[in-house]
């Protein structure tokens, strides 16, 4: 029962309370090894949208019209990150919401199952230095446009936390070309000041790439973590604009 | 029901930190005549009808779509 159902019985002079607009649903995938997706769903929250957590065995997105693959460990990483959860039953309906222009942001581990899955394109190699990386880095935003990318400005410099062993994105260098012909990255580490200098790229990264995003714009991943980023109180708001990108179209 | 494995390697032109890494202890261990390594991935299956050839093609799809990523990996079924 809902706080207004509630509030309609009410009886005896109460007056009943006014239901509150019904608030966009975004799913977030939990795996066996997620472990950002409680930080995900508040997030969504903070951004005014109801997050709903879907099981990996989940055959549906319980009628979310946008979905958040979180970072962790799926499946242990195990044979490559990301690549088990690439096969999970909940991966059919993430397909089924990219066809039909729903949005999706894949971050760290949900970009590298993006990249299993074929959402996105190259894979993701361990880090030059073969260490975990956990600090902030900066971003420079490539393209700011599409459903997820609206709220940034083309050049503006975001920072956000990095987690990962395996950042080091790869491809062979004709889909590299390809990609930055049809405008495809859309963040790239940089220097505070938006150089993309190779000394900004913490994980040696082609192109320093740190997020892509589909031709269609509803196809969104990135190795940083957003979902850490939507209150000062906690280091600051730049990974607020994206989360409400995508809880607007949810 | 026989054994077969499945190699996994990096493809050629991918860098491999690891076996880089590998190669730099191997050569600090005075071992100067390894010049490179490489790091792959050997999966061992117990298999069904392995001698069947839509079994044989079966395993060849499984090991280019599941154990590797053809974007950096190169594979090899090995049957018993």
């Amino acid at each position: 029962m809902t706080a207004s159902g509630r509030g309609r019985e009410g009886s005896g002079g109460v007056p009943a309370v006014v239901a509150p607009p019904a608030r966009r649903r975004v799913a977030v995938v939990v795996f066996p090894g997620s472990n950002c997706d409680r930080d995900a769903m508040a997030a969504v929250e903070r951004a005014g949208g109801e997050a709903v957590p879907v099981w990996h065995q989940s055959e549906d997105l319980a009628g979310c019209g946008a979905a958040i693959l979180p970072g962790g460990f799926s499946y242990g990483d195990y044979l490559r990150a990301g690549a088990m959860a690439a096969h999970s039953p909940v991966m059919r309906a993430i397909r089924r919401l990219a066809v039909e222009g729903g949005a999706i942001l894949g971050i760290c581990n949900g970009f590298q199952i993006l990249l299993e899955v074929g959402l996105l394109p190259g894979a993701m190699l361990p880090n030059r230095t073969l260490r975990f990386i956990c600090r902030d880095v900066h971003l420079r935003v490539e393209r700011a446009d599409g459903l997820l990318l609206r709220h940034l400005r083309r050049g503006q410099v975001l920072r956000l936390p990095i987690a990962h062993k395996e950042g080091n994105w790869y491809a062979p260098a004709e889909v590299v070309e390809r990609v930055e012909r049809e405008g495809g990255v859309a963040f790239r580490y940089c220097s505070a000041r938006g150089e993309t200098r190779p000394d900004a790229n913490p994980n040696g990264a082609l192109a320093n790439v740190a997020g892509l995003v589909n031709r269609e714009g509803n196809v969104l991943g990135l190795m940083p973590h957003p979902e850490r980023r939507v209150w000062s109180l906690l280091g600051g708001e730049d990974g607020l604009p994206l989360v409400r990108a995508l809880v607007e179209v949810a | 029901m026989g054994q077969v494995e499945v190699r996994v390697k990096l493809k050629e032109d991918v860098l491999d930190p690891q076996g880089e890494a590998i190669r730099r202890v191997l050569a600090g261990l005075g071992y100067g005549e390894i010049t490179r390594v490489r790091v792959g991935k050997l999966l061992m299956l117990e298999v069904d009808g392995s001698e069947r050839p839509e079994v044989r093609a079966r395993l060849e799809q499984a090991a280019r779509e599941v154990l590797s990523n053809p974007v950096i990996e190169d594979f090899e079924v090995r049957l018993p």
